[in-house]
């Protein structure tokens, strides 16, 4: 090739520009939502989804929380619950938060209130679930759930935690963990900690892609 | 001239081009680079891709943590707007409520259409796509050759920019030389496939992307596009300067704001635009074509969305451009005493032989690519090689139970994880939580890959659209009813590709996540899922075989084209888009031709 033009938009400055636009939006600080909607807890009956979804041009560059767009549904008491749980099925180890401290339980409330049909499906099987749970602990150990110390806590997990090893009557709780670890996982690693823990390395841009580094067609018999 | 509102349409342009995307945008270009005066209907809003373009948001940013709703079924972060499966008040109905015989259609009111989000993933119809019914009896052969189309694809390669390599295989054309990008290294899972599938015999090449892997050179390049024109050439050279290289980052599905994949709205339009021969009207939904009493198209009737007022816009030439299946609708949309059937259709073939591409995925997880060394592989977004079809003697030669063939796309690797990433990960944990989970995640996380067959399907009586006797949209115009069915050869061809993803699982020492289907009718996805919705207004040699002849030109009326998918006749593995451009290009010269000879 012959020698480009000076160029008016150099890939220098393309990328700038594009770092400045996206790091405007992405200092997320997740604190606690602003208002937690006051709906009763635990009464067995689930209230329906009323809001508006964010229909199908929404603003793509703006941040966002949960609770921005629709209002959220736990009471304090499923919150808590739901943090607990969270926390057990990722807990903080050295050198990474635990979910709770991510607010993956917020992510998980934001899911559960979205007026999508998928959402309310798992409104209804997070909601049921988490209510199984309180009573469960309360059955076993005479306690709420976030009260359990985590042998308490793993005793119950441990029955759950894998559906096709579910007692036939635990079945439902089984699906119910199987539902709310997939969100936990999902709210968790998708965050910047969560992306560097799993070893997701992109999303930053690159003057020339060089494929996959030497150790890494090493390990597969490549190189 | 620009973007105006429909109080600022001038009384008469030479050619009104209905439709933003691929087919308009291309059109548009042509046309007013070569000196035309072109208005443009879009039926969206208009989009500015620099300024909405979500580049780096992570998925934590967005609501549901960016997971597909029914309003962004592809996901928060996707670039369609007032799309997707279906549109607010703009319903299309099923003849049928049989699950096998659905059809889905894709839209999206912006502009720049769909080519916004597309996969960009840009194969050329080989020799045989363009005759397959002297290759085996079946479909219809098209009144061209691929060397007409060749010097056009050419043209295309250039202008929007493809990646890819030649490697002189069977119906799979190579570039001319300079026609091409340099294609981007495999990642890893890719790479590991490559070296798998060559024990099984299947080939795994770069695949071609219109994604810019450099700069384009504004001096080489406009003067091979655009030969014997100085001023087509300059717009174009200051067009491509605008336009930055892949810094291999942020999904190309979102957009992308520094234009370095093609989208109708940063690489037709901003040239056409420069050449101050092109006005656009945003939100103006296409109705009908409007008629003289001499047989002459004289222009559309449209609604202005901003006030629900019918307005009528006037040319030369009418084009229609509005996707395959928008365009059917308004030419039978455009029915009067005169013509009772809709326009175009003394064949009574508007509508008729649509198709879609045969569809089917299976995933597997790979032991080997287990707790890899992290490393970037966002790449140029989408894949980076593909399998193109390797049995054509074998088919040929009566040894498949299927005639056509397909291509396989990869999806691969460490992407950036979102709300689902992790889901369904007990199936290989054994129900793992706590610190194991944390750990196990690390683990799997980028193990997991996926084959996706792209096949030809073959046009037949059963697939086709007409107007709804009932239903209209909220604008009252009558929608689209679809008729569906596939035949033994697409599920046959479905079934055909569950084995062969499970070989190649097998191949690279992995598990398929879910038992392949030995019933292809179980495998294919329902027609339109793929969003290569071609056909409706067929080419043909002749009056009463098809609706338009070879330049996009309807039989009947001399003065309308149809210059989107709805001319195939054929519907190749080879994704349509690039193939849909070098038509519309190819019927844009026609048409500025049979303009100066005053035939039209």
């Amino acid at each position: 090739m012959s020698t480009p033009l000076p160029p008016r938009i150099d890939r220098r400055t393309a990328i700038k520009w594009v770092l400045a636009a996206a790091a405007s939006t992405t200092l997320i600080e997740r604190g606690l939502p602003a208002a937690v909607a006051a709906t009763p807890a635990s009464s067995g009956a689930i209230t329906p989804v009323t809001a508006a979804g964010y229909g199908t041009d929404p603003n793509l560059v703006r941040d966002y929380k949960p609770g921005d767009v629709w209002p959220l549904t736990f009471t304090d008491e499923q919150r808590r619950t739901a943090a607990a749980l969270c926390e057990l099925i990722l807990p903080a180890d050295g050198s990474h938060p635990g979910a709770r401290a991510a607010g993956v339980h917020d992510f998980v409330d934001e899911w559960i209130s979205a007026p999508y049909p998928t959402q309310r499906a798992d409104r209804v099987t997070v909601l049921n679930g988490l209510a199984w749970l309180e009573a469960e602990s309360q059955r076993r150990f005479s306690r709420g759930f976030a009260d359990l110390s985590e042998t308490q806590m793993t005793a119950i997990a441990d029955d759950i935690c894998y559906e096709p090893r579910a007692r036939p009557e635990l079945k439902p709780a089984a699906r119910f963990f199987a539902t709310f670890r997939n969100l936990t996982a999902g709210g968790y690693f998708s965050t910047r900690e969560g992306m560097a823990e799993v070893g997701y390395v992109g999303n930053t841009p690159l003057v020339t892609f060089d494929g996959p580094p030497p150790e890494v067609l090493q390990k597969l018999g490549l190189a | 001239m620009p973007f105006i509102s429909a109080d600022q349409i001038k009384d008469r342009y030479d050619v009104i081009v209905v439709g933003s995307g691929a087919a308009g945008g291309q059109t548009a270009y042509t046309l007013t680079m070569e000196g035309a005066k072109v208005l443009m209907l879009e039926a969206g809003r208009n989009y500015d891709p620099t300024n909405e373009t979500p580049m780096f948001q992570t998925n934590a940013q967005a609501p549901l943590r960016g997971a597909g709703t029914p309003d962004k079924p592809f996901g928060f972060y996707d670039s369609t707007i007032d799309g997707g499966w279906q549109v607010p008040g703009e319903p299309y109905t099923s003849a049928s409520n049989e699950p096998g015989r659905q059809f889905e259609w894709w839209r999206a009111r912006m502009m720049g259409g769909r080519t916004n989000h597309w996969g960009r993933i840009s194969l050329r119809n080989g020799e045989y796509d363009f005759k397959p019914r002297t290759r085996d009896g079946l479909g219809f052969d098209w009144p061209l050759d691929y060397a007409d189309v060749a010097p056009y694809y050419d043209k295309v390669e250039m202008l929007i920019g493809v990646f890819g390599s030649n490697h002189g295989l069977e119906n799979t054309p190579d570039s001319p030389e300079g026609c091409l990008q340099p294609p981007p290294l495999a990642r890893a899972g890719e790479q590991l496939a490559k070296q798998r599938a060559a024990r099984l015999g299947l080939p795994v090449i770069p695949i071609h992307r219109a994604v810019l892997t450099q700069r384009q050179d504004p001096n080489v390049l406009p003067p091979k596009i655009h030969p014997n024109n100085p001023r087509a050439q300059r717009i174009l050279a200051a067009s491509m300067q605008e336009r930055a290289a892949c810094f291999w980052a942020t999904p190309c599905g979102r957009g992308c704001a520094i234009r370095a994949t093609y989208q109708s709205t940063t690489v037709h339009l901003p040239p056409a635009l420069a050449t101050g021969n092109l006005d656009i009207v945003s939100n103006a939904m296409a109705r009908e074509v409007l008629m003289d009493d001499t047989g002459k198209a004289t222009g559309i009737l449209f609604i202005d969305k901003t006030t629900g007022q019918e307005r009528r816009a006037y040319a030369r030439v009418v084009t229609l451009a509005a996707s395959s299946a928008e365009s059917v609708r308004i030419l039978l949309n455009s029915k009067s005493a005169r013509y009772p059937n809709g326009l175009a259709n003394s064949s009574g073939l508007v509508g008729k032989y649509i198709l879609d591409t045969v569809g089917a995925r299976l995933g597997g997880q790979i032991p080997l690519l287990e707790n890899l060394p992290p490393h970037n592989e966002d790449g140029a977004g989408g894949g980076h090689v593909y399998i193109p079809w390797w049995l054509y003697k074998e088919q040929h030669a009566g040894k498949l139970d299927f005639a056509r063939g397909y291509h396989i796309e990869f999806a691969s690797g460490r992407g950036m994880p979102s709300a689902t990433s992790f889901n369904g990960l007990e199936a290989v944990t054994g129900g793992s939580y706590g610190r194991k989970f944390r750990e196990d995640a690390r683990r799997y996380y980028g193990s997991f890959l996926s084959f996706a067959g792209r096949g030809e399907m073959i046009p037949n009586e059963d697939c086709f659209c007409d107007l709804d006797p009932v239903v209209k949209d909220k604008w009252g115009i009558p929608v689209l009813r679809f008729h569906w069915k596939w035949s033994d050869h697409e599920t046959r061809q479905a079934a055909h590709m569950q084995k062969t993803f499970a070989e190649l699982i097998e191949a690279m020492g992995g598990r398929v996540t879910a038992p392949p289907a030995a019933n292809g009718a179980l495998a294919i996805e329902p027609g339109g899922k793929i969003i290569h919705e071609v056909g409706g207004t067929i080419m043909g040699s002749n009056p009463r075989n098809s609706v338009t002849n070879q330049w996009c030109q309807t039989w009947d009326i001399k003065n309308l084209f149809v210059t989107d998918g709805g001319p195939f006749c054929s519907n190749a593995d080879k994704n349509p888009t690039l193939t849909m451009m070098a038509l519309a290009w190819r019927a844009s010269d026609y048409l500025l031709e049979e303009m100066k000879k005053g035939n039209i």
